[in-house]
């Protein structure tokens, strides 16, 4: 994929989607094979060479990933803290602006258990921008929330991709409604990428997966 | 019957797989220790939840442990007519050997627990996740606070557990016994040595390391769900506890 581009990985649940997404950046090292990213092979790095390529990143988690002990201020704050040496005063400034992008202006002293689903991944989505990385990955940004707030959440990606210019991947079922917020799809099937392409492409793919994803087919479960 | 062999060593070849993974967290939560910035804030924050949060069930255990020494301690000795000697038994028993454990295993029953669940809930909920993506090292952040924080506070609540309990066996011996009140502490200062207080000091030092090792490890790699969690709990009470008992037996043989 293109430098600032955002990606829409799909396919079925269960099928290493989020894997995917965890070896990308890291978190999981896999038996074989590489991940390269600006040239570096994420899955043969260590310590501060690992730090680096990891500082490249921001990372949506599916259930957000919160810190329970902290604020929504503090959550947003850790990363600045931890990883600049920027003043209390520039911190402060930087969250709050953050928060207003994401729409939770005034729940800066909330805790993530008095937040609903939709303002935990607000949340989330705004403590993995803060420090302004260059590859955004979000695992599964809607599920589990209303086709409003699912919405608003691919709006705010949307707009803060125009604005901030990251190249992303994000992990959906939400098809066909992705495809107005990204500029590539591709689905996975076990383990192997079956189609890729713009959305226009991606829709008018003969596979008969793609199409079964797509128009939402039902599929035989097997009788045990 | 190859099932059976299969099966075994399967299960000895997991278990010294846990073993060499326990013991590199370990050497890793020792190491990172060594290696700056350290998490000062955290470190108070983890002295004030595994220590100071413990001292009254310590003191509570301490007294009524103490009680039970000057009962038990007077009932024996006064069959050979050493009441007398009822302080150095009372203190004895305590600073060598029963404050380091009881302590110790009242420590794990209360804050270990609370340890690994509150490590196994940040592990299922991929907040461990979030601060390695963050490029922040998971042991700096979670595990060298406690381990430090039991290295500390394990000694101190040991200390406290053993004065409490002298004085819980003053209560009972002098007071409500009759022993004399200058024998009881006279004759403590006559067979205390420095080092029985030195050998209780590296006890409940080894007990601390045990208790915050075991407990971080199961809640860093608890399982999915609740039920992993509680699992990993569950373990990790049962695993220290019994460790520590293991432990204390190896030292004392040792130490004796």
């Amino acid at each position: 994929m293109e430098k600032g581009e955002i990606l829409a990985l799909i396919g079925k649940s269960g099928y290493g989607k989020s894997v995917l997404l965890k070896h990308i950046v890291g978190l999981l090292k896999g038996d074989q094979g590489k991940v390269i990213i600006d040239g570096q092979d994420i899955t043969q790095s260590k310590g501060s060479a690992q730090e680096r390529l990891r500082r490249k990143f921001g990372f949506l988690f599916q259930g957000g990933a919160l810190f329970d002990s902290l604020t929504v201020f503090d959550n947003v704050a850790f990363p600045l803290r931890e990883k600049t040496k920027m003043k209390e005063k520039e911190i402060r400034e930087k969250v709050f602006f953050q928060l207003e992008q994401v729409g939770l202006k005034g729940s800066e002293s909330k805790y993530p258990a008095e937040l609903s689903g939709g303002m935990k991944k607000r949340v989330a989505f705004a403590r993995s921008l803060i420090l302004d990385p260059e590859i955004m990955l979000f695992d599964e940004p809607t599920t589990g929330l209303d086709p409003i707030i699912a919405n608003t959440i691919h709006k705010l990606i949307k707009d803060i991709h125009e604005r901030l210019k990251f190249t992303g991947i994000i992990v959906t079922h939400e098809v066909p409604k992705i495809f107005s917020i990204v500029q590539k799809v591709a689905m996975l099937d076990e383990g192997v990428i079956i189609a890729q392409g713009t959305p226009e492409e991606f829709k008018s793919s003969s596979h008969p997966l793609v199409q079964q994803f797509i128009s939402g087919g039902i599929e035989t479960i097997p009788e045990s | 019957m190859t099932n059976w062999i299969r099966n075994l060593g399967a299960f000895s070849l997991n278990q010294i797989m846990n073993l060499g993974a326990a013991g590199l967290f370990l050497f890793k939560g020792f190491l990172w220790a060594f290696i700056p910035p350290f998490k000062f804030q955290r470190f108070l924050n983890q002295i004030k939840f595994i220590g100071v949060n413990s001292l009254v069930i310590i003191v509570l255990t301490g007294i009524f442990t103490g009680m039970v020494l000057g009962i038990q301690g007077y009932y024996s000795l006064n069959k050979f007519g050493a009441e007398a000697l009822l302080g150095p038994a009372v203190a004895l028993s305590l600073i060598r050997e029963l404050g380091p454990v009881i302590s110790a295993l009242m420590v794990t029953g209360r804050a270990g627990s609370a340890l690994t669940a509150e490590i196994g809930i940040m592990r299922i909920s991929e907040q461990i996740d979030a601060l390695e993506v963050m490029a922040l090292n998971p042991f700096r952040y979670l595990i060298v606070p406690n381990f430090l924080a039991g290295i500390i506070s394990f000694p101190l609540l040991a200390a406290i557990f053993d004065v409490v309990g002298i004085y819980g066996g003053y209560l009972v011996g002098v007071k409500l016994l009759g022993v004399s009140e200058g024998g009881y502490f006279g004759e403590m200062r006559t067979y205390v040595d420095f080092q029985d207080i030195l050998d209780g000091f590296y006890k409940s030092l080894s007990f601390g390391i045990i208790m915050t090792w075991i407990c971080c490890y199961k809640g860093y790699n608890a399982g999915y769900g609740a039920e992993g969690v509680s699992k990993a709990t569950t373990q990790a009470v049962v695993t220290s506890s019994v460790l520590i008992l293991v432990w204390d037996y190896f030292l004392t043989s040792v130490m004796f």
